[in-house]
């Protein structure tokens, strides 16, 4: 404690500057430990990886709809009737609040494959059933806050903003739909 | 001199620690391990891909039917270097149960990558009987549950050998130098020749034994490598950080003496 | 958040929090200015490492929790689960298990620091019985703790350990179907460790405020065991004790990245990755590196007079904890430090010897030169409390104290 004046501040300064980086730096380290803590809450691998759910399509007739559960959600696959089908590509797509095309979201016509989650909030919308409300256009109804759904899915009036989601899905054989 | 007489208790405690360290060999009937030099052992190594894919070929041809691996699921392989189209194979050759199908019953399909791998036996008592009362175990994690690890399964899958004179083995039993009490009820699985390689690796006992070994280190720790990436960062930075924090505090102290 | 020390010209709305609760003021007397004294050494860094370690169990844990499945047939394959596929799971639960030996061993450094430097003589013994409290509570939540992942030694050594209440005359049975939720160590068991584990860490998050409290009012010992005189022989916390703690804790942490990314599994037993079967003991039933002393000790006792070798061991492993709350009024020395203390100075190291002993025993099979270690550091630890530092402080003559901490180091003494 008994050096000079200009010493002292000297040696002040160097050490502010040497505790600024010393403080930056363990800072940094302990954001960085923050990201494994806050990943791990993130899906795990094996939820990623999760697996695909087969659907045998002979069983379900014309104008039936089947609903499996995929990812822990529910997917509608219904085989339209041509009436359907053609009441969905009647509809020109640029009219539509989330405007797609039948042909885009149905790779074979007769079979439409929709998450059932509705997008307003997340209710299951009815129209599986056959007692079900299929709402003004044919297709689904989310009986939560009121989205009129067409029969290929798409919002046609009410709160929700965007169409039922259309999940990865392929055709095996003639017969077999691989969701996922 | 003062710093000298705060080492002394502290070396000290630390001398007992490493005394205590060192207390607890094993006590029981010591048994020579084969000492392997892993190509997973050492802090910066990674598995041998080729062993660990060579050794799950061994584990097809001559694991697979007693023992499972049921932590692993197909595409987890991957990791070894497995493309997608040869997963889909290895998947596509086994059957996983499925089910209930829309008749209630369960029903057996071709697994698929996203699979676990299936369990040899539908349970174990099912286990037991298709295996003279013994329970063939899990491989998921053998070699992180015994003590030697990736030595002692060597060991097992090396030490088949006649008995010595004068010691009886019980039937059903097999003579095995590694396994405690010389009394294994595993059949020897490996012999020369009795495994085949696509890689053209010639398949004696000991390079079976060590590319099987090789893959179920794997499987028993797939996220070891990351483990050991990551564990010489973290060091990097402590040490950098250590050094910083020690030049603070030796200018802070200086200034009261 | 550095906090100027000059105390004048802080920020509005540090002013505006204080005058309605003083934080600031607060943190700036215990941790800006509190005087510690200027000749503490490394061993004084101890608790503030504790600390740290227990503060990496109690996040990694809660994290931990959210994936783990606390059912006797999902336990096992959801800790699997969190080393293979949660994103770093495979580090959470290595922290956890490798935090918890350094816990120890940082805690079990920092109480014999306190017995050799006489740290529990008045004013400290409160803070000296809040850190024995802390061990018991600590050894409570690492045993629920060790039950969880569910493996052959969790299930066994929940069995062994609770087991031990059975030594109790008449109701021991009773208790111990009590304690287990049934007739032997299962799903009630595993459900109920599981809650208590996660409440152990709260109770010990705040007996470490009762002994950090007690420790800020009664202040540090020192290796003098004098206390300070006057303001300079004191330095403020921050920076210097900052500064030093810190780099005691960045050094523990380098010892600690060692073991849980490089040999995480070093520590534990490798019987603890077959899941818990109920119908096989391993052949060898071992705890955890920091129970070994207490394990031997257990062991040790044979049959005397009416009590069986069963209840003696219990008794002597829960005594051999207990005796430590009287240690500040069994050591009758007016004099703290060891420094001045050449004979009892010996006694600790043989101390420390007894307990070394004792671990190394405990880590074996009961029999042979083990047994008879273990029996010899038995009653060697039991007669240090009970018969050298009553005896002793009486007795030994001290060497002359300093007259204070500043002629001690003019003299270069300190």
């Amino acid at each position: 404690m008994q050096e000079s004046e200009t010493d002292k501040a000297g040696e002040d300064s160097r050490r502010e500057f040497l505790s600024l980086v010393t403080t930056a730096f363990g800072a940094a380290g302990v954001a960085t430990a923050l990201w494994p803590f806050i990943n791990s809450m993130n899906p795990a691998q094996d939820v990623l990886a999760a697996s695909t759910t087969d659907v045998d399509l002979d069983p379900i007739a014309a104008g039936q709809s089947i609903t499996v559960l995929w990812r822990g959600k529910p997917v509608f696959v219904r085989h339209r009737t041509p009436a359907e089908v053609a009441a969905a590509r009647a509809v020109p797509a640029a009219e539509l609040r989330d405007p797609v095309s039948d042909e885009a979201r149905a790779t074979k016509p007769e079979w439409i494959v929709l998450v059932g989650v509705c997008t307003h909030l997340g209710c299951v919308p009815l129209g599986q059933r056959p007692g079900d409300s299929r709402g003004d256009f044919g297709g689904w109804f989310c009986p939560c806050h009121g989205s009129h759904y067409d029969t290929s899915g798409r919002i046609r009036r009410g709160p929700a903003p965007a169409n039922l989601a259309v999940p990865h899905y392929s055709f095996r054989d003639s017969n077999v739909l691989r969701i996922g | 001199m003062r710093a000298r007489r705060m080492i002394r208790p502290l070396a000290a405690l630390m001398l007992a620690g490493v005394g205590l360290w060192l207390a607890p060999v094993r006590a029981a009937e010591e048994i020579e391990l084969p000492r392997i030099k892993w190509s997973f052992s050492g802090p910066f190594d990674r598995f041998d891909r080729n062993a660990a894919r060579r050794g799950f070929e061994v584990y097809t041809q001559a694991c697979q039917f007693c023992h499972g691996l049921r932590f692993l699921s197909f595409n987890s392989l991957a990791a070894l270097g497995f493309d997608e189209s040869e997963l889909s194979a290895i998947a596509a050759a086994r059957e996983v149960l499925d089910g209930p199908n829309d008749d209630g019953d369960m029903f057996k399909r071709p697994a698929r990558v996203s699979d676990r791998m299936p369990p040899p036996f539908a349970n174990e008592k099912a286990a037991r009987a298709a295996n003279n009362g013994a329970l063939p175990p899990d491989l998921s994690l053998m070699i992180k549950a015994r003590n030697g690890g990736p030595d002692y399964v060597f060991g097992i899958l090396t030490g088949y050998d006649k008995a010595p004179q004068g010691f009886a083995v019980a039937p059903g039993l097999n003579y095995n130098r590694v396994f405690p009490g010389h009394q294994i009820a595993m059949p020897r699985p490996l012999s020369a020749g009795a495994v085949t390689f696509t890689d053209g690796t010639p398949a004696s006992v000991e390079q079976a034994a060590h590319d099987v070994v090789t893959f179920l280190a794997w499987a028993s720790e797939p996220t070891l490598e990351e483990r050991k990436r990551v564990g010489t960062r973290v060091l990097l930075f402590l040490l950098t950080f250590a050094a910083l924090v020690f030049a603070i505090q030796q200018r802070l102290w200086a200034r009261l003496h | 958040m550095k906090v100027k020390s000059n105390g004048g010209n802080r920020p509005r709305i540090v002013e505006w929090i204080d005058a309605r609760l003083p934080v600031f003021t607060y943190l700036q007397r215990e941790y800006g200015e509190f005087p510690m004294p200027r000749n503490v050494n490394y061993l004084w860094s101890l608790g503030a490492i504790a600390s740290v370690f227990f503060a990496i169990l109690m996040v990694t844990g809660i994290f931990l929790a959210m994936h783990y499945t606390a059912h006797k047939d999902l336990a096992f394959d959801s800790v699997e689960r969190i080393m293979r596929d949660v994103n770093w799971g495979w580090l959470l639960r290595y922290m956890h298990m490798n935090g918890a030996s350094f816990f120890f061993a940082a805690v079990y450094i920092h109480l014999l620091r306190g017995l050799y430097y006489g740290s529990y003589k008045a004013p400290r013994e409160l803070l000296w019985i809040f850190g024995v409290v802390l061990l018991l509570c600590m050894m409570a939540s690492a045993f629920l703790g060790y039950v969880l992942p569910w493996g052959q030694m969790s299930y066994w050594a929940a069995t062994v350990i609770t087991n031990l209440f059975s030594a109790i005359p008449l109701v021991g049975d009773m208790l111990v179907s009590w304690i287990l939720g049934g007739y032997s160590v299962d799903n009630p068991t595993l459900t109920r460790f599981y809650a208590l584990h996660y409440l152990m860490a709260f109770v010990i998050a705040a007996v470490i405020g009762l002994h950090v409290i007690a420790l800020h009012i009664v202040r540090s010992n020192n290796p003098l065991g004098i206390e300070p005189k006057s303001a300079d022989e004191t330095v403020p916390f921050h920076p210097y004790l900052t500064a030093k703690d810190g780099f005691a804790i960045v050094v523990a942490l380098i010892a600690f990245s060692l073991f849980t990314f490089f040999a995480p599994n070093m520590l534990g037993e490798t019987v603890n990755y077959v899941p818990a079967n109920p119908l096989q003991t391993p052949p060898h039933i071992v705890p955890e590196w920091y129970f070994w002393p207490f394990y031997a000790i257990l062991r040790a006792v044979p049959n005397l007079w009416i009590i069986d070798a069963k209840l003696g061991g219990v008794i002597a492993m829960g005594a051999s904890i207990l005796v430590l709350f009287f240690v500040p009024w069994l050591d009758t020395s007016p004099v703290r430090s060891a420094r001045f203390r050449p004979i009892y100075r010996g006694f600790f190291w043989v101390l420390i010897a007894a307990i070394v002993a004792l671990g190394w025993a405990g880590s074996r099979p009961p029999e042979g030169a083990a047994l008879w270690v273990a029996k010899a550091a038995t009653l060697y630890y039991f007669a240090h409390f009970l018969v050298v530092l009553p005896l002793l402080g009486r007795r030994e003559k001290t060497l002359p104290l300093p007259a204070s901490i500043s002629a001690a180091i003019k003299s270069g003494a300190a």
